[in-house]
């Protein structure tokens, strides 16, 4: 379990950064390293480069306005978790953060490498599709902004291009009314989980994002439908599928449970709002 | 007096270095940049003939020393591993080569060596190696080895390795004549111990003396050191082995000699440097040792009480590919199965076969788990169909304190009879209950399923046969700064021998805790020892220790009298100092007693000056006297006529929601008897961390073998062994000490314990829960949920 050979950068600022990457098509960003480590050391990626950003100035931090969360690329889950500011104006943020992996993970692994890795078993690609976020990206041509309706294109797959760095990503603030919350199952706490549920409520809008449930981060709109009924109406949109940890049926089954107390919950949370 | 440290919960004199950091594990030896690093080819394949292996490229690549194959092993190294154990049952017991031959049979298996300046360039090595294969057909899984369509081995029929049969009575008449009969199908899965520290071996030659040093993360240095040299050609003296700290063992490593802890010597001496492998996290998944895995049919014929008359078992055991370890597990599978019951009339036959995966050999509890489980699923089935209470029916079956020592009329796991010296189930079941809150079960489950709750309660009892023989020794050293240093030839995996072994001997010596420093698994000390498994090592080290430590205290009092001119019979030994009772001004330290007790020529300091020539000894006399030899020392050996029986059981209170099936531990009772205690926290935290890992067995591991013989879960992201979030907050014990007879501790084994009534404690509690029957284990929320659909279609 030693990752084979590749060259390693780590660059001073976001330009050579970005040069190093036009430059080479098969280098890779590292920045919390908690899922791109372990898939060198079991040689299921062999980058020639690794570009190491966590030197790079001004990519710290997390920042908050009225309008919603900005997640700065070097900023760890822990460090979002911590922000009470954050937790205010958006607090699905920390209710999916608690259940990502473990604190020790969470010191290190970042949010927008989270994001841009794009792993449907993941918490915080749901959240961000969930609420219709977007991730700025940097290249050698500038910076787009992407949204996450766009950014998620295939399993393990985003628009992210090979000689971007995303820079930072933004969750929208909850809107005063709306309710928002959050459930998972999983085998061991803090593990991926076995169907993940986020709900966002406004008024008659229901909107809930699931994870472990389909290739793709998916968001489903379940407006106007019964609360009980929903799950079995998500379930059109989803593919639960068999692993050694649980079968698809009973994937399925956590949907509709899952579907019915998370979306009662953040009516709840609406309520407990006003 | 010094006040009796045995039975007082002494704090772990390892804990501050393990705690810091300052634990020096195999990987930790020789860390400089001299030292070069092995990597392993294992096959990709279940099952498949080599064709051909190419290794033309490795060579190539900078930094790479050397690569073997079979092809390029000579003598002894070249002939197939030892089948450790042999038994008259193990009509076809098959070994692995160090590095395959001709055939793999298992994904895993060595195939080439590879020995580089590092680890990654090693890796990058082994990647460069190109093996051709002719696939055969795999055998997975009990029912593919029963079925016996192909074979693992082309010369082994119906893949069976052993049958065995022991029998007491007649058990299928008296089933027959039986008022009451039942039948039970019953599987458990495989686990595996996952030791957080792998396996691990480090080998450096030096030419100057021809000898060989090895360290390996084992649990029987003088096994290791045994077969190292046997397999080189080397004399037993050549050859030291050390077992430095472990970071865990749980059974896995008592298997030896494992490929790379010959080839790692080898390497060394070849390539005349040192060399280290150290096993990553999938080689240890799919290249060590698995367990547990059975299927079992029970017959069983009982009376109106519930009292067994005939206990029919047949089960069949699945041994992985090869049989190193002979037929240990499956032995005390169908012996331990008994437990704390008298089973009427008994037969059991079972069938160890072989199938294309990893193979198995013990881990902690070492086939007890199933055996427990067989017969307490049968206990509940027994008290369900004649609508009695479950504890009811197990103490109608208990064998009495007054019939010990209680012969099965059995042969056990050590080739001697399985015959109990002493316990008393009925005392444990009693305290069970009252630490559970048994009799009042019945009310709190009417109380939560008011509230929509369902929760359920198990218990589970067990025996096990612990300090098996042969025999372990001690060597006791008082030096003349008055310190005591202790060897003992069985190693540590981090049980707390220091601690509890210096307990031994500071009551017996008359020292302090502190002044005791006790060396473990090092040939170089004790080169006789067997090793650490079976819970034998407070049993037997810890009596070796006690033997040893009391032939050197009668050389102390010996000398003291002599020089005190006092009555042996008068002399105390307070912290180190021996004295005259009742005349405190005549005493001498134990330094100066081990000064005197080696006469001198030289003086080499102030304290030594006292034993030369010219300051002691009668000049009529030898300065040695007859029968006596030099320094202050005890040595001794503890060989026991068999096993001693501790005994234990567990009650558990689980929660199953409605909805998800998810399955939450309430409250988790133990009460434990492994005879007299040595020190009580160390008992709890064996017992704490058993039972963590028969959770993890329980409701999280298996061993995900897919159809071609891939384990699709060789990680610790996909094998479950629990966190700390997944086992009881609290575990709730209570001890009975019932002494053994058979040694001068009277104490039992205790480090496996914990772990053995899981499955079936937990199988209970589910069923207790659900009103469904839990026959095959382990069980996760996702089986659960398939169970209710089924039992909602077809009620039973």
């Amino acid at each position: 379990m030693k990752p084979a050979p590749f060259a390693y950068t780590r660059p001073g600022s976001l330009a050579e950064a970005l040069a190093t990457l036009a430059g080479d098509p098969d280098a890779k960003v590292l920045a919390g390293g908690q899922s791109l480590v372990p898939l060198l050391s079991m040689r299921l990626a062999a980058p020639s480069a690794l570009v190491d950003i966590n030197g790079l100035p001004d990519l710290d931090g997390v920042t908050v306005t009225a309008s919603g969360v900005r997640v700065a690329a070097l900023a760890r889950h822990a460090d979002v978790l911590a922000s009470a500011e954050a937790a205010a104006v958006q607090p699905l943020l920390a209710m999916a953060l608690a259940n990502v992996a473990h604190p020790t993970i969470r010191n290190r692994g970042t949010t927008v490498g989270s994001l841009v890795h794009a792993d449907a078993a993941a918490e915080m690609p749901v959240v961000l599709s969930l609420l219709g976020g977007s991730v700025d990206a940097a290249s050698t041509a500038g910076t787009r902004t992407i949204p996450a309706a766009e950014l998620y294109v295939g399993p393990l797959q985003s628009s992210l291009r090979h000689d971007e760095v995303a820079v930072s990503a933004f969750f929208p603030a909850l809107a005063p009314g709306a309710g928002v919350a959050f459930e998972e199952i999983t085998r061991r706490q803090g593990d991926y989980a076995l169907c993940g549920v986020a709900a966002l409520v406004d008024g008659a809008s229901v909107k809930v994002g699931y994870l472990s449930v389909s290739d793709v981060p998916t968001v489903v709109d379940l407006s106007g439908i019964p609360v009980e009924e929903m799950g079995e109406a998500a379930l059109a949109h989803l593919e639960p599928a068999d692993d050694i940890h649980a079968t698809a049926d009973y994937r399925a089954h956590l949907v509709r449970v899952l579907t019915t107390r998370v979306v009662r919950s953040a009516y709840d949370d609406a309520r407990g709002r006003r | 007096m010094t006040t009796k440290l045995v039975g007082t919960p002494v704090q772990r004199v390892e804990d501050q270095r393990f705690l810091r950091g300052q634990g020096r594990y195999v990987d930790d030896i020789a860390n400089d940049p001299s030292t070069l690093h092995a990597a392993v080819l294992r096959s990709p394949h279940a099952h498949a003939r080599i064709i051909d292996i190419d290794v033309d490229e490795v060579l190539d690549l900078e930094g790479v020393h050397a690569v073997w194959t079979h092809d390029d092993l000579a003598g002894p190294m070249a002939e197939p591993l030892p089948l450790l154990i042999p038994h008259p049952s193990l009509t076809h017991g098959r070994t692995q080569y160090a590095l395959a031959k001709d055939e793999v049979n298992y994904v895993g298996e060595a195939i080439a060596f590879v020995v580089a300046d590092d680890r990654y360039v090693a890796e990058d090595a082994v990647g460069r190696i190109r093996v051709s294969y002719e696939f055969l057909p795999p055998v997975v899984g009990i029912d593919a080895a029963r079925a016996a369509t192909h074979l693992v081995h082309d010369d082994v029929p119906g893949n069976i390795g052993a049958r065995m049969e022991q029998h007491n009575g007649d058990a299928p008449a008296a089933i027959a004549a039986a008022p009451h009969r039942l039948e039970l199908d019953l599987t458990i899965e495989r686990s595996a111990c996952t030791p957080l520290e792998g396996r691990g071996t480090v080998a450096r030659w030096d030419p100057d003396v021809n000898r060989l040093q090895v360290w390996s993360s084992t649990q029987t240095s003088t096994g290791v050191r045994a077969a190292v040299a046997v397999k080189m050609g080397l004399d037993l003296g050549q050859v030291d082995v050390i077992t430095p700290d472990v970071g865990g063992g749980f059974g896995v490593k008592i298997n030896h000699p494992w490929p790379e802890e010959l080839l790692v010597p080898m390497a060394a001496r070849a390539l005349g440097r040192t060399v280290k492998f150290t096993e990553d996290r999938r080689e240890h998944f799919i290249s060590s040792a698995h367990e547990r895995g059975q299927v079992q049919h029970i017959e069983v014929g009982f009376d109106d009480d519930g009292r067994l008359l005939g206990l029919d078992v047949m089960f069949w055991h699945d041994h992985g590919a090869y049989t190193p370890y002979g037929l240990i597990v499956p032995i005390i599978t169908s012996t331990q199965l008994l437990g704390p019951y008298k089973p009427g009339a008994y037969r059991v036959v079972f069938e160890s076969l072989y199938t294309n995966t990893v193979m198995v050999t013990p881990y902690r509890g070492a086939g007890r788990p199933q055996g427990c489980y067989a017969m307490e699923r049968t206990m509940d089935a027994i008290a369900q169909f004649l609508g009695k209470d479950r504890a009811e029916v197990r103490a109608i079956n208990f064998i009495q304190p007054d019939e010990f020592p209680y012969d099965h009329g059995l042969i056990f796991q050590d080739g001697r009879e399985l015959e109990y010296d002493s316990g008393d189930y009925p005392a444990s079941l009693v305290k069970l209950k009252a630490l559970v809150g048994w009799d009042e079960f019945p009310a709190y489950k009417a109380e939560m399923a008011a509230a929509g709750r369902q929760v359920g309660i198990g218990l589970a009892c067990y025996v096990e046969g612990t300090g098996v023989g042969p025999y372990e020794g001690a060597h006791v050293h008082i030096e003349t700064s008055g310190k005591v240093k202790v060897a003992t030839g069985l190693t540590t995996q981090g049980q707390g021998h220091a601690t509890v072994f210096a307990q031994l001997v500071a009551d017996e010596l008359g020292v302090k805790h502190e002044d005791v420093e006790v060396v473990t698994g090092d040939t170089r000390r004790m080169p006789y020892a067997v090793g650490t498994f079976a819970s034998r090592a407070a049993v037997m080290s810890g009596s070796a220790i006690h033997l040893a430590a009391r032939r050197a205290k009668e050389k102390v009092l010996r000398i003291a009298a002599e020089a005190l001119e006092a009555d042996e019979k008068d002399l105390q030994i307070v912290d180190g100092v021996v004295s005259v009772k009742g005349s405190p001004g005549s005493a001498i330290d134990l330094g100066t007693v081990s000064v005197l007790s080696n006469p001198l020529r030289y003086a080499f300091d102030e304290a030594s000056k006292a034993a030369t020539q010219f300051s002691v000894g009668d000049p009529g006399k030898p300065p040695v006297a007859e029968g006596e030899e030099p320094g202050l020392e005890g040595r001794d050996f503890y060989s026991p006529e068999r096993a001693t029986f501790a005994s234990g059981m567990h009650a558990v209170v689980v929660e199953t929601d409605p909805e998800t099936a998810e399955i939450t531990i309430l409250k988790y009772a133990v009460v434990h008897d492994c005879g007299n205690l040595i020190n009580p926290m160390i008992v709890e935290g064996q017992i704490h961390g058993g039972v963590a890992q028969g959770v993890g067995g329980a409701l999280y591991e298996r061993m995900a073998y897919d159809e071609s013989g891939q384990l699709l879960n060789a990680s610790f992201m996909d094998f479950l062994m629990p966190y700390v979030t997944e086992v009881p907050d609290g575990i709730d014990i209570d001890h009975l000490e019932t002494p053994s007879p058979l040694n001068p501790l009277g104490v039992k084994g205790a480090g496996e314990a914990g772990v053995i009534p899981s499955a079936a404690v937990f199988a209970a509690a589910i069923e207790d829960a659900e009103g469904i029957p839990i026959i095959a284990m382990p069980i996760s929320p996702s089986d659960l949920f398939h169970l209710r659909q089924i039992h909602a279609k077809e009620p039973s």
